[in-house]
């Protein structure tokens, strides 16, 4: 169900948070001198969609945001807002909410002061202003905090003061540039959760910006993910993790191995890989690639299991050498030396009934070739 | 590993705090011997001339309050708000004093304002590049510089020479020994004051901060006015204070570019010594050193600079 029929499902059409806006990046190029920061950027963004940027630095997820948000204006390209074209309108007729990474709370004002500037650039009455400023602070869960200063908040107060200044006006579109990159482990994962919930129930489009790949398989509806100015992949976490498009986007999403090879038979339904010193290895096969080109077989390390005589029809089996192990509480991490020297990561649940090995135990190791990915 | 953890146990206590302490009040011995030199320095060559110059008021030439005595005589009065003030030269002096070190400091904020901005907006190189521009005029003594007006604005002038070439006048106006002389000449001189606080403060606001309140629908203007100007205060304050404070002791720049009537207190106590009378020209230069404190109070506590530092900071 989206979020917008969850709202009037409770028959709240119009309560604090406007319904959300689609938003279409078509063809958005930004440089600055010869340096490309975004490159053919395209994103088809759904009404009250969660949908996050996510990237090393550098990879022009925060350019692409500002873009969006009217800082920065595009060399090529047309940003739309519910086909509205808005890459040359001025940021502060965009009603556009967001969230700055260090929260640009006001400090010369108090929470009451700052929630209310948006509603006093509106021109709303005085009234209008109190009553609006009292309920979304309730709504972030900060009531009776007007008369106090930003300083004299926590920083996870200071982020939900952010967030309700980015509401309060009803943006169709709300912006958050890693609102949660400046606060400790614990904190974070709660506000991420309350986070989703408040999309949840206000149903605004949100645009989330962050190089925490956890934090984005958490809260997104789908990630795009970046690098160098281009868009890897578009989809919805689970695609991104099981099938990732490019070795970039399954290597910065979870952990990946990478065993290198080159493609032998690549027709039907598997594709076959001759890896050297070790021989062929199986995976599924994927369209574009033909046989003789270099590639690699990703294969996640949870999806490989220790087995004595795992070599049934549909597994990849490989007999291999203990180089390290790591004990990491809820499972142990095996560092696996195959012949031919590449080197293969598996993590084993820790259980009764799960063989444990040491550092230079011989290995046999299995997984199903349906788990494995040409990349 | 051993013998340092029985080493450790073996140490009383409280020798060790007892080393620690001592250990302590070294280093803030050290520093005290660092700032010695200076303190020394400043009270015999400083502090001690200006306490015994400022204490002749008293007694020079006899025990007493005789020397403040022609500042409160009456030989006219003055109406102010309905009131009946009582006037004479010296308080002439001083009121056209502070008239002179309040139109500085508003010209220099105006003008120094827009400066401190855009330095503040570039890039630091850039800015730092820039900034030399602006402390050129520290690298030539303000005499000379009072001079080089007075080459400009003279009656001979190279304005007055150019404007007559030009047309556009047929004799010569008056520009030196004017007000607007001084006043062309202090702001000049002051106005690296006015900019370096207002460069320092306006640096350290978030830039983050404007574009918010641009996101949050501010037009520019309302940006600069809600935002920038108020977190700008500090500087503001620590400019003009600076200038007013510095202008109400001005003295070569008036006298080299004012009229006859455009007379400062600075130049009224160097009369006094001139005529020898020691005890009167100390009792001015009391009455302005008091004036000068009080503004500062007065202003710093209007202002209320404390909460706005600290809020800019936050």
């Amino acid at each position: 169900m989206t979020a917008t029929a969850n709202r009037e499902m409770r028959g709240d059409p119009d309560g604090l948070g406007a319904l959300g806006a689609r938003v279409v990046f078509d063809r958005i190029e930004k440089r600055y001198g010869a340096v490309v920061a975004v490159n053919d950027v395209s994103l088809d963004i759904a009404p009250g969609e969660f949908v996050t940027l996510l990237g090393p630095s550098g990879s022009g997820k925060t350019t692409t945001l500002m873009m969006l948000a009217g800082f920065e204006i595009p060399t090529a390209g047309e940003i739309y807002v519910d086909d509205d074209p808005i890459a040359a309108v001025p940021p502060y007729r965009r009603n556009i909410g967001m969230v700055f990474q260090n929260y640009a709370l006001f400090p010369h004002m108090t929470v009451g002061e700052n929630i209310a500037f948006p509603l006093q650039m509106r021109r709303m009455s005085r009234a209008e202003i109190a009553s609006k400023t009292g309920e979304v602070l309730e709504l972030v869960g900060l009531p009776g905090y007007e008369g106090r200063y930003p300083r004299q908040l926590s920083g996870g107060q200071q982020q939900r003061v952010a967030v309700a200044r980015a509401l309060v006006f009803n943006p169709r579109v709300l912006l958050m540039d890693e609102p949660l990159g400046a606060l400790d482990k614990q904190l974070r994962e709660r506000l991420q959760l309350e986070i989703k919930a408040l999309h949840e129930q206000l149903g605004v489009t949100i645009i989330y910006v962050t190089h925490d790949q956890e934090e984005a398989l958490i809260m997104s509806d789908r990630i795009a993910v970046m690098n160098e100015g281009l868009i890897e992949q578009f989809g919805q976490p689970t695609d991104l993790y099981d099938e990732p498009a490019t070795r970039f986007v399954a290597d910065f999403i979870g952990e990946s191995n990478f065993i290198d090879g080159t493609l032998t038979q690549h027709d039907g339904a598997t594709a076959c890989v001759d890896v050297s010193g070790l021989g062929e290895l199986h995976a599924p096969a994927r369209p574009g690639y033909a046989a003789g080109t270099v590639v690699a077989l990703t294969v996640r390390p949870e999806k490989i299991v220790a087995a004595e005589n795992g070599s049934a029809p549909g597994m990849n089996a490989v007999a291999g050498v203990v180089e390290d192990v790591v004990f990491v509480g809820e499972m142990r991490r095996y560092v696996v030396r195959m012949p031919g020297g590449q080197r293969l990561v598996l993590k084993a649940q820790n259980r009764i009934g799960v063989q444990n090995f040491e550092r230079g135990d011989p290995i046999r190791v299995c997984w199903n070739v349906a788990d494995g990915r040409i990349v | 590993m051993a013998t340092l953890t029985t080493e450790m146990a073996a140490a009383p206590r409280e020798a060790q705090s007892a080393r620690f302490a001592a250990l302590r009040r070294r280093e803030q011995w050290r520093y005290l011997f660092l700032l010695a030199p200076a303190l020394v320095f400043l009270t015999a060559f400083y502090g001690y001339p200006v306490a015994s110059m400022l204490m002749r008021a008293f007694y020079d030439p006899s025990w007493g309050g005789q020397n403040f005595a022609p500042l409160v005589e009456a030989s006219s009065t003055v109406e102010v708000l309905g009131l009946s003030l009582p006037m004479n030269v010296y308080l002439r002096v001083f009121w056209i004093t502070l008239q002179i070190a309040l139109v500085t400091t508003v010209c220099t904020l105006l003008l120094g304002y827009p400066v401190a901005y855009a330095l503040s907006s570039i890039s630091p190189g850039r800015a730092n590049l820039l900034m030399m521009l602006v402390l050129i005029p520290f690298w030539t003594s303000i005499l000379v510089r009072s001079y080089a007006w007075m080459v400009l604005l003279g009656q001979e002038g190279i304005i007055n020479e150019a404007l007559t070439a030009a047309g556009a006048i047929e004799n010569p106006i008056r520009l030196l020994n004017t007000r607007f002389a001084v006043y062309l000449g202090m702001v000049h001189i002051l106005l690296p004051f006015m900019i370096l606080p207002l460069y320092a403060v306006m640096r350290g606001i978030d830039r983050n901060l404007m574009r918010a309140a641009g996101n949050l629908g501010a037009p520019p203007a309302a940006v600069f006015r809600r935002i920038f100007l108020p977190l700008s205060l500090p500087g503001i304050a620590a400019g003009c204070l600076l200038v007013f404070i510095l202008s109400l002791g001005f003295y070569i720049t008036p006298q080299l570019l004012g009229g006859q009537r455009d007379v400062m207190v600075s130049m009224l106590i160097q009369q006094q010594v001139d005529l020898l009378k020691w005890g009167f020209g100390s009792a001015l230069a009391l009455v302005l050193l008091v004036l000068a404190l009080v503004i500062y109070l007065v202003f710093t506590r209007l202002l209320g600079v404390e909460r706005v530092f600290g809020s800019a900071r936050a």
